[in-house]
Parts: C-alpha cells; structure tokens; sequence
C-alpha cells in the first residue's frame, strides 16, 4: 500500500487494531484504515461543469456536505482553488495543484435531460493519477441521487470501504404535547432532503424497521387499541403481521426479508417470536422474563436481544431458530436495543449507567466495548449506515422538548445533529439504493 | 417452539371493543395529572367518578420495579372491593413506565406492572373475565417535566372502569 500525500494519510480505527476496518486496494490513492487518531483528509471539488451552472454548483455542494459530513474529509473552500469549475475532458495541471497543496481532487460534470447524466475523475495530483474515472445516470426526479452516487464513488476510492450516502433513513416524526405526542412514519434521504411521509399519525405508532432492499418495513401501531407490528410496502397498504397476540412489538427483519422477529407479550412475560411474512410465528424464547429488541445477524443465523432473565436488561445471542441463549453483556448498568453491524462484525447498543445513556458497541462475543456517544437525555435506538461504519440514534432531551437524529461513526468521532422539521426519533438506516 | 395462536384467542373478544374507549379516557386524562382525591365531589355511589375520587384509579412503581408497594396494595384493596361490589363494570389495565428507560423494554415492563395488577385484583375476588390490560410503555405520560419527582408519576398502572 502507498500513503496517499506525505501529510494527509488517514489512519482511522479502534484501538489495538483488532476492530481495524482496512480493505486492501489496487489504488494508489488510498486513506489507511488501522487505528488511532487521524487527521481528515482535504480534498479539492470545484463545482461541476453542466451547462446550467446552479445546478453544477448545487450537485457539487451536495457532494461536499456529504464528504464532510463523513468526517473523513475536508471539502476545500471551492472559492480558493485554482479553478472554480471542474473539467472531466482534460488531464488536471497537477503542478498548480500541488502548488495550492491539493492532493485529492475531484472534476465532475453533470447535464439533465431525459436522465441526469454525471461524469467524475477522482485525482491523485501528488502522483498525477487518476483514481476513478466513471459516469452515472438518474431519474431527473430524484437528481441528487446522482450526488451521493457520485459521492459514494469517491468515499469508497478514498477511505477503502464502500460509501454509504446513496441511502434513506425511515423514521418517526413527532408532533403536538408530550402527553399525547403524535408519531408519523416519515423516510428521507440520509442527508435530510426528501421527506416522504408513510402514515397519518391516527394512532400511535413507533419502532419502524426498513427492509433488506429497503422497500418494505415493519413497525409497531396501536391501530387496533394494543400495540401489534404490522407489515408494509413502501408506498403499500399495511396489513398486520400475526392475528391473536394480546401485544406484540419490536419488529425486525432477517437479512432475507422474508421473516419477522418480535416480541408478543401475555400476561406479563414478554417473549421473542419469529413469523413469515404470511403470519406464521415460532415461539423462539420461553420464560417469565422480557425478552425483546430481537436483532438477525447478517447471515441469518444468529439473533441478537435483549432480556432481563438475569435480573437487568443485558444482551443475548441465540440461533435463529431459539435456544441456547448466550449472555455477552456484562458491563454495569443496563443494555438495551441491540443491533448488528450489517458487516455482522460488531453489535451496537443502548446502555444506562452512571444516570446517563451511552451509544456503544461491542464485538459479537461481548469484548471490545466501546462506548461512542454519552448524554444525560434519554439516547436510544442506534442503527446502522450498510458500511458499518457510521450510526444513527436519537436524543430526548424530555420535559416539553423532543427527539432528534444524531449520528456518530464507530470511532466515536463526529457526532452531529441531523435536522428535520419538528421532532424525530426512531431511525432505521436503508441499505444501498440499488 | 410453538405456534402462537392458540394461547391467545381466549383473550382477543373482549380487547377491542374497549380499547378505543380506553384511548380517549387516557387522552382526557393523559394531561390533566393525577387527579386522585383532590377534586371536589365524591361522585354518586357506583360512578366512574366515585372509583376515580374516593378510591384511587392507579398505583405508582419503584424504578424498573413491578413490584407492588404497600401504598399500592392498599390502593388495590381499595380497589378490589369497590370493583367486586359494583360489577356492572369492565376493568381495563393500563401499564405506564416512566422514559429514563428504552421504548421496547418500557412497552414490556408496562405489560407486566398491568399484568402485576391484574394478578392483585383476581387475588382479591375480582372476576378475571372482567379485566383485560395493555401497555403504553413511556408513550404517554401523565407528568411532564424532567426529574426524579416527575419520573414517578409516570411509572403507573391505572384501572380504567368502563
């Protein structure tokens, strides 16, 4: 591998390396991903060439808030390049460029027509190579999906993992007093533009999961007075997932789509169940205890949840099909909501102690904790970005206010608010659009 | 492993029809407070207003805790034996937690103090046909602010007469 500039080499991971998340490439540019701190690494985007200009500022600007927002990158302030508009068609002046002291630099163009149609070059000006060299299409409707297409391209050529901002967030948006707050299913894009909203806010709804392709998801609704998990399309009715469970809820996908994992409670005791999609369940645990916030590995195998058999909440892991819980949580306090990473590496969680909620987590045998995000507000729900290697949760800070988005990568670096309009909690991270 | 269905249809039939009167009795109150033994007027004997007023229509929880306190079970007492003299009434549950916990875990923890209370009034003679009981986890809290004072209002079971 070569070190990418003699200043900028990101080296980016946990301590000890053994979380260590870096990919071999053929690039010769590439960001080291072993462990300790790092420095972001600059990197130069002049707005893209298009005959509309706005509009190849603004696909540029896109472009820029996503890569910052990564916190692996500093965008440059375009004002201060040697050029403010980027050129696809001609070999870059590396030596004006390592002059400026520009090492990474990205030309792209963009025209809209029947499609929105996208060129990018990533540079190395320091070996006066290219990168990548690729062009992308959309749907004008959706044209700044053709942004984080293209924002992707240069994230995964840069950092050595795939990108993740080519994807949507399914959330609850709240409104009105606390006492009697008013939940919406809503999914936007994860950098907050597109609000689409799924339900009315009738009845009271909570937890929604998207599905392994993201065109599905589960969620839990007081539609019919007791809590119960029901099943959707995007953009489809919904119908209820199991007839005859006197609550169930916490919902969640196995990686294939084609089951639910879930809790059903009855007369106290909360079990963990697992159903087709046509409504089929299993009992997968038995006990007095609660046992919920079922999570599948990524290879289906395993499921991850929480339960308070042992006195507390702590973290299980059990097959798929029930039994053999394994406890892998011991630190003090509680843990809660736990979630495998989609690299099937790590489990994120919710834990109390000290009075306060902390964001953490954790290998898959319970070593290597790592707490990323503490608050004395209410902090639950992480969910994971498909490169595993940013979170989402959300933050209540209680009396009259409310939730909202927060993220923070594994290395418990750049945590950031992620506005909405109004209140939101309750995020469920999209795999790749495809 | 077993199938799910047939554990639960005993208690499906009398669930629904109730709960969308348990709903709007729970917005009404939902910001209202506590209300119990401060308002004026006891209510005609045999009211919902008399069950509110002069008896008490909930009990309060320790932290995490299902357990009931003292306080509580002689609310229940209290309880049980106004249930049992009029039994004209359906008896609805509802299970509260306070929000310094996880929304899944507090929908959970809501079912059993319901189902804790419930046990406590079956114990007292009232007849288990005529309670049913659901869970709001930290959804919807009767007291809002953000201390420990607060927290504990919310960490409830109320007995919805209907």
């Amino acid at each position: 591998m070569t070190l990418f500039t003699r200043r900028n080499a990101l080296k980016l991971g946990l301590a000890g390396g053994a979380l260590a998340l870096a990919t071999p490439s053929q690039a010769l540019v590439e960001i080291i991903v072993t462990g300790g701190d790092f420095t972001p690494l600059p990197i130069a985007i002049p707005d893209f060439a298009s005959s509309d200009p706005a509009f190849g500022a603004e696909i540029a600007q896109i472009v820029r808030d996503n890569l910052k927002r990564s916190g692996l990158f500093v965008p440059l302030d375009p004002a201060s390049l040697p050029i403010r508009v980027g050129d696809v068609q001609n070999e870059p002046d590396f030596a004006s460029w390592r002059a400026a002291t520009v090492d990474a630099l990205v030309m792209g163009s963009v025209e809209r027509g029947g499609q929105v149609n996208s060129q990018v070059r990533v540079w190395d000006t320091q070996a006066a190579q290219q990168v990548v060299g690729k062009s992308y299409q959309t749907d004008p409707q959706n044209y700044r999906r053709i942004a984080h297409i293209v924002s992707d391209a240069i994230y995964s050529s840069l950092s050595g993992g795939t990108g993740y901002f080519d994807t949507r967030v399914l959330f609850v948006s709240e409104s009105g007093p606390k006492a009697n707050r008013v939940k919406k299913l809503a999914i936007m894009d994860q950098d907050g533009a597109n609000v689409q909203y799924l339900s009315s806010g009738k009845s009271l709804t909570f937890g929604p999961k998207i599905g392994p392709k993201g065109d599905s998801l589960v969620y839990t609704s007081y539609e019919d007075g007791n809590p119960q998990v029901y099943y959707a399309g995007l953009g489809g009715s919904a119908k209820k997932l199991i007839q005859g469970a006197p609550m169930s809820f916490a919902p969640n996908f196995s990686p294939d789509g084609g089951t639910v994992a879930f809790s059903v409670s009855n007369g106290g005791t909360t079990n963990i169940y697992s159903a087709t999609l046509a409504g089929q369940p299993t009992q997968l645990t038995n006990g007095a205890a609660i046992d919920t916030s079922p999570s599948f590995s990524p290879d289906g195998s395993r499921i991850v949840f929480e339960s308070d058999r042992g006195g507390s909440p702590q973290l299980y892991i059990m097959g798929a099909g029930g039994g053999g819980a394994q406890r892998i949580s011991y630190g003090e306090g509680t843990y809660s909501t736990p979630v495998f990473s989609p690299d099937g590496q790590l489990i994120a969680y919710t834990r109390q102690s000290g009075g306060q909620f902390h964001i953490g987590i954790m290998r898959t045998d319970g070593s290597g904790e790592r707490i990323l995000s503490s608050s004395n507000a209410v902090q639950e729900g992480p969910t994971w970005a498909p490169n595993s290697r940013v979170i989402m949760f959300f933050r209540d800070p209680g009396g009259d206010a409310g939730p909202s988005l927060w993220s923070v990568d594994i290395w418990g670096r750049n945590e950031f608010n992620l506005r909405t309009d109004g209140f939101a909690s309750d995020p469920s991270w999209s795999p790749l659009r495809g | 492993m077993r199938s799910l269905t047939p554990i639960f249809t005993v208690l499906r039939a009398v669930a629904l029809v109730v709960l969308v009167v348990a709903v709007a009795a729970c917005a009404r109150n939902g910001a209202g407070g506590v209300g119990v033994g401060n308002t004026p007027g006891g209510g005609a004997p045999g009211s919902q207003q008399e069950f509110l007023v002069s008896v008490g229509d909930r009990v309060f929880f320790e932290t995490d805790s299902s357990s009931l306190t003292p306080t509580a079970m002689a609310t229940l007492d209290k309880q049980a034996a106004w249930l049992n003299k009029y039994n004209q009434y359906r008896i609805m549950l509802e299970g509260h937690a306070d929000e310094r916990g996880t929304r899944e875990y507090n929908i959970a923890l809501g079912a059993r103090r319901a189902a804790v209370v419930v046990n406590y009034l079956v114990s007292r003679g009232v007849n288990q046909g005529r309670l049913t009981s659901k869970s709001f986890g930290k959804e919807r809290p009767v007291a809002i602010c953000n201390d420990i004072s607060c927290w504990s209002q919310n960490r409830r079971a109320v007995t919805v007469v209907q």
